[in-house]
């Protein structure tokens, strides 16, 4: 019988202040998620330097209240892990420095975890059976990644957005409509009442470049489609654009998706990411699969938004492979998939 | 007594230990490589020199601002994550008054400049003679303000910090008295400096100058662009 190995893992790339203690990268004994978004919401979207100045306030409450949740002490865990890219630099640098300091300071090993790395992760949380390969669409407010998963830490990036991530896609065109911020959440809301065949905004796509993903033109085309309502004073349906925005943003993401399953004779799919909370993505995308006879998962919503226990997952996989990190760890904000 | 401090509101980052009044190590490094790199490999290469036990010592001395945000927060977290692992207090010092700390035993006034950016610097007035005594506290300003206090003191001044070569030619346009620009290895940052001052503030306050790691704040002395902005429109739509 081998050692449990619990890791605290902590997580700060964005507005979301998180820390959390998971065995084996797979049990999560807590998972403590300070969210700004009040905050940011006053600005229409986040703000860096406030951020930053948040995390800094709260890193300790919200590690420490990981620790106690979890009912144990620094001293029990087995490494430290820490999200170093990529994300916003600033928030980004609390939680590394945080770590380090802990590491330094106790000797407990450190393990840097990419984001994009620990979303995916998150799957592995929801079904404790998941195993590699397979494919995993990573959408939020920061990211769109399809991703091939072909081994624990072993990935492919099949395609990501050329311009703006899904979820950003869905704050603007929130805004243009007076959702407000954040948009994913509300769009997801009020498309509840919409019809999504309402209007036929265009399905985005990247020359040359199959699974890539362009979400700019089709927020364009949303633009222009209220700027032309405007002008002809026509009265526009919010249930309706939302609707239709949706519709298109996911179809383009369940074709891609599907593609990608076909191509690599894959057998099983999984979502990730803030914008996997979406329920029309969610829905399109398990009939999609079911219809192709491939397995679909999905996380529920509280590991899909940024948070710390995906990034002790994560960690896991690379601590029993021996990957440890520096005292000289940096905040990477460009950080690749894959690359160290 | 044993303090550690640490140094990261400009450009040095830097690392000290000071145990009852006598400084077992300063490192010190104002390089290209970032705090964020530099920092926790130097407070273990000091560690590891000394042989040094962390949880023999008392508190945690840090430049708490103003200072650049970054490194202020990379000075703060590596505090914070510190303090929590070793349930150590921490003990907030002024980082314009740690600046005035490195010069001692002088008739002149003290004046740190540290570049503040958009023409302003973090800067205050001070002496030095045989303890420290602030004259005018730590601020974000214009140069001219400043300046305009220090030529109506009257006293010779010694300037130093990274505002100084900044605004070499305004000083020499302003400055009606005599000044003298401090040498390289007094006209920075030091976290020796950080550690005498933060002994001395406990030998005056006791207990009463510690706040817990997980309370600490930096002490930027501004607000983020966007909420200033914000007010700014604000005020905007208010008036017009």
């Amino acid at each position: 019988m081998q050692k449990d190995t619990y890791i605290l893992a902590i997580e700060s790339s964005c507005d979301e202040t998180a820390a959390a203690v998971v065995v084996n990268g797979r049990e999560v004994l807590s998972n403590v998620i300070s969210s700004q978004i009040d905050i940011h919401t006053l600005y229409g979207g986040v703000v860096p330097e406030i951020a930053s100045r948040k995390h800094t306030e709260r890193i300790n409450q919200v590690v420490k209240k990981g620790l106690s949740e979890a009912g144990l002490t620094l001293r029990d865990m087995d490494a430290i892990a820490v999200t170093y890219g990529p994300g916003l630099v600033g928030p980004l640098l609390i939680g590394v420095s945080e770590a380090k300091a802990l590491s330094f300071a106790t000797g407990i090993p450190l393990i840097g975890v990419h984001h994009i790395e620990g979303h995916i992760s998150a799957n592995y949380i929801a079904d404790k059976d998941l195993e590699p390969p397979f494919a995993c669409l990573v959408v939020s407010g920061g990211h769109t990644h399809l991703v091939l998963v072909k081994d624990y830490g072993e990935y492919e990036i099949l395609g990501r957005t050329q311009d703006d991530a899904a979820g950003e896609a869905f704050d603007k065109v929130a805004r243009e409509i007076g959702l407000g911020y954040p948009g994913g959440p509300k769009i997801d809301k009020v498309s509840r009442e919409g019809n999504p065949a309402a209007i036929d905004f265009p399905r985005g796509k990247v020359a040359g470049s199959r699974y890539d993903f362009s979400f700019s033109g089709m927020k364009s085309s949303v633009l222009n489609y209220l700027n032309t309502c405007k002008m002809k004073n026509i009265q526009i349906s919010v249930p309706d654009v939302a609707a239709s925005f949706q519709q298109a943003v996911v179809d383009v993401l369940v074709s891609h998706a599907m593609w990608a399953v076909e191509e690599f004779h894959l057998e099983k799919f999984a979502l990730a990411g803030g914008v996997a909370s979406n329920t029309a993505l969610r829905a399109a995308m398990e009939k999609a699969c079911s219809e192709r006879g491939v397995a679909f998962y999905c996380p529920p919503p509280i590991l899909c938004t940024d948070n710390a226990a995906m990034i002790g997952s994560a960690a896991y996989y690379e601590y029993i492979k021996g990957i440890r990190s520096g005292l000289d760890l940096n905040a990477k904000p460009g950080l690749r998939l894959g690359e160290r | 007594m044993k303090i550690l401090a640490i140094e990261a509101s400009g450009p040095v980052a830097g690392c000290a230990l000071l145990e009852d009044g006598t400084l077992t190590a300063e490192y010190s490094v104002q390089y290209k490589k970032k705090h964020s790199q530099s920092l926790v490999p130097m407070l273990n290469e000091m560690k590891e020199m000394l042989d040094l036990n962390l949880s023999s010592i008392d508190f945690i001395a840090v430049t708490a601002g103003p200072g650049s945000f970054t490194g202020l927060r990379i000075g703060a977290a590596t505090v914070k994550g510190l303090g929590l692992a070793l349930d150590k207090p921490v003990l907030p010092v002024p980082t314009v008054d740690s600046l005035a700390c490195g010069l001692y035993g002088t008739d002149r006034v003290i004046c740190p400049l540290m570049d503040a950016r958009r023409q302003q610097v973090y800067t205050g007035i001070y002496e030095n003679k045989d303890g420290l005594r602030i004259l005018e506290p730590q601020c974000v300003t214009a140069l001219t303000e400043i300046t305009g206090k220090l030529n109506e003191l009257g006293r010779e001044v010694i300037f130093l910090g990274d505002g100084v070569p900044v605004n070499e030619e305004a000083l020499r346009d302003e400055m009606k008295v005599p000044y003298l620009i401090a040498p390289a290895h007094l006209n920075r940052q030091r976290a020796a400096s950080t550690a005498v001052r933060a002994a001395q503030i406990y030998a005056e306050k006791g207990e009463e100058a510690l706040v817990s790691a997980d309370d600490f704040r930096p002490e930027y002395l501004r607000v983020p662009q966007a909420e200033r902005e914000r007010g700014d429109k604000r005020n905007y739509k208010v008036f017009v």
